[in-house]
């Protein structure tokens, strides 16, 4: 692998890109847009090593380095790795689906307040969660069709068919961003209603439960949430990062797009699929945790540059916000608060910040 | 004028052969023919309406013809990949899009695209093509400033070095002045002539300044209410009867004093 040196025309100010050349690949590279990941990822790493050591039964970072690796005592390897690391995975995987999806979704749209809760995927989810919960205990053909499905299955085919009616109603020969936010937001209020009116219908315990499923928690999750979701990680996240290419050209419009070659129709509908993927599972492992897959591309974009939400910083971004929120959220308060609440409190001021300071404008 | 002006002489690269164009149910263009040939320079004029805007677009394959056909290279347009497309014809649609934060240098290199593949992002060649494509558009010295800090002048200076970058033999443009001051105007449609003579492009440009079309273009085509009404040299083209009938304007037509090319003096408007 070579990472070729930035050399200097004499005959013009323009400076060649960074280039990676590997064997037949190459690609172009921004100094910014690679060490911010990295510092992201180390970041990330500490995190999740202090969030392993914090509990009931504190455990110091070297410890639970060793415990990783496979030393220390039997009971600190059965409190890291059985105990804690599945929420922990979990959290990680969760915040990079959401990450990487909200990028996506705003670069498609070619709107900063575009998420995956936009586009429905978060409205279907609820109504398929919430009615496990609901009517979960109801005795109803429903009740037993919806329970043997489980509430991850269920949340996951909530959001995928409310994306794809979403999608069906916003196609006319290509996706228009507005369009589809416009029609995502009208079937979003929809699928709120529909909840309201499943909470309203359930018995207060139920709806306690549903309430907490709908802030997004990490409580309780474990290997059974991690795994899809990392199954589902391994297939979308190429994906994802397969679409970079095409995407910066897709921002043009779709007029310049189809004039420098791209299949616009088939490249939106890869991008879309992709994103609405990953969002359904990240929501269906731990309920819709607002504000991750919306205000973490915006953050990305302002740290490394450029003129979108880069991808990968982005998820490791979603990563890192989301195992900090969970840290907090389970020791830093007398209480424990569903991380959604967390990740709200965290990322909201922050972006807030950037805003002000930023000359740039709020749009892409 | 140059004998590859002349159709039949030279090689006929874009076609429209009789298309019919429409948005729904609403036809645009009918039955229209009109040949672009190897190495010329074409300006197509018409009142605002008149569907030279959706013939561009039908020209470079982003409106699907409901009759007729637009024949690249002899073989319909329609048959072909879009990426096959994207190597020989380039287009600059009216108010190209540029998201916020994209530098010069950015923008020119997504010119290289259809050349590209998800493998061979970044060529030397790509390199070449695109630091080059600077420096003959005079914006080498903003390669690293955002597009949008730029003005409407070197903006669409940095369009045509992407159009440039992209290294087509065909190149259509939509209205490339509009929202120009007179000199930018000027600025701009000498860098697409120089497209022309010194790189040899095919240039099918959309112009609303009926003079400069005149001055820079080879061979002007009129358009009205979707038909093609006159064709040929400016001179041909631009007399004062086809202005009245076309424009409905009454005007004189005297030679430029600078480069003899018709002018256009309005006089007033005519009312049916």
């Amino acid at each position: 692998m070579t990472l070729a040196a930035p050399t200097r025309t004499p005959a013009s100010h323009a400076r060649p890109r960074r280039t990676l050349r590997l064997g037949p690949v190459s690609a172009t590279y921004r100094r910014r847009s690679l060490v911010v990941p990295v510092l992201v990822l180390l970041l990330l790493l500490l995190v999740a090593a202090l969030s392993l050591g914090r509990g009931d039964y504190p455990i110091s970072v070297p410890e639970v380095l060793g415990a990783l690796v496979g030393t220390g005592e039997d009971t600190v390897r059965f409190i890291v790795l059985d105990l804690r690391a599945p929420r922990v995975a979990v959290a990680v995987l969760v915040g990079l689906a959401l990450g990487v999806s909200g990028a996506l979704i705003q670069t498609f749209a070619r709107n900063p307040l575009a998420s995956p809760d936009v586009l429905g995927v978060t409205g279907g989810a609820a109504i398929g969660a919430v009615s496990v919960i609901v009517l979960g205990g109801s005795g109803t053909t429903a009740a037993g069709v919806l329970g043997g499905l489980g509430l991850p299955a269920a949340a996951l085919l909530g959001g995928l068919v409310m994306a794809g009616l979403i999608f069906g109603l916003a196609w006319q020969s290509g996706i228009d961003g507005y369009r589809l936010v416009l029609v995502g937001v009208g079937l979003s209020a929809m699928a709120q209603a529909v909840v309201s009116y499943l909470l309203t219908r359930s018995a207060l315990f139920d709806a306690a439960a549903a309430n907490v499923w709908l802030t997004g928690s990490l409580n309780g999750r474990g290997w059974d949430q991690a795994l899809p979701l990392a199954l589902a990680l391994l297939v979308l996240l190429p994906a994802a990062l397969a679409t970079t290419r095409v995407l910066g050209v897709l921002q043009f419009g779709d007029e310049t797009a189809r004039a420098l070659g791209v299949r616009v129709p088939l490249a939106q509908l890869a991008v879309v699929l992709v994103a609405v993927g990953l969002a359904a599972f990240a929501v269906s492992a731990a309920g819709p945790i607002q504000f991750v897959a919306l205000v973490v591309p915006q953050i990305a974009v302002r740290l490394t540059g450029g003129s979108r939400p880069p991808l990968l910083t982005s998820g490791l971004l979603g990563a890192l916000l989301l195992t900090a929120s969970d840290l907090v959220a389970r020791t830093a308060l007398p209480e424990t608060f569903p991380v959604g609440v967390i990740t709200a409190v965290v990322g909201a001021p922050y972006l807030l910040w950037l805003l002000v300071r930023g000359r740039r404008r709020s749009t892409l | 004028m140059t004998a590859l002006d002349t159709p039949g002489t030279a090689q006929v690269r874009l076609a429209a052969d009789r298309v019919r164009l429409a948005y729904g149910d609403k036809v645009v263009v009918d039955d229209l023919d009109l040949q672009l040939t190897d190495g010329s320079f074409t300006a197509i004029v018409g009142p605002n309406g008149c569907g030279k805007s959706t013939l561009l677009r039908a020209l470079g394959r982003l409106l699907r013809p409901t009759g007729g056909s637009v024949l690249l290279d002899g073989r319909a347009i329609t048959s072909r990949s879009t990426r096959e497309v994207a190597k020989v014809l380039g287009m600059l649609p009216q108010t190209p899009l540029a998201p916020e934060g994209l530098t010069v240098a950015d923008l020119v290199a997504r010119g290289r695209h259809p050349h590209q593949s998800w493998l061979q992002q970044w060529s030397s060649d790509d390199e070449a093509v695109v630091t080059e494509a600077l420096t003959w558009t005079d914006m080498a010295d903003l390669a690293d400033a955002p597009v949008d800090a730029l003005s409407g002048g070197q903006r669409q200076r940095a369009w045509i070095s992407m159009a440039l970058a992209q290294g087509t033999d065909l190149l259509l443009l939509d209205e490339p002045t509009t929202y120009l001051d007179l000199a930018h105007q000027v600025d701009v449609l000498e860098l697409i002539a120089r497209l022309h003579t010194e790189r040899g492009r095919t240039v099918a440009v959309v112009l609303h300044d009926l003079n400069l079309a005149a001055r820079y273009a080879q061979r002007l085509v009129a358009m009205k209410d979707g038909v093609l009404v006159a064709s040929g040299t400016p001179e041909e083209v631009l007399t004062e009867q086809l202005l009245a009938e076309v424009f409905e304007l009454e005007a004189r037509v005297v030679p430029d004093p600078v480069t003899g090319t018709p002018m256009v003096i309005p006089v007033r408007r005519l009312r049916r």
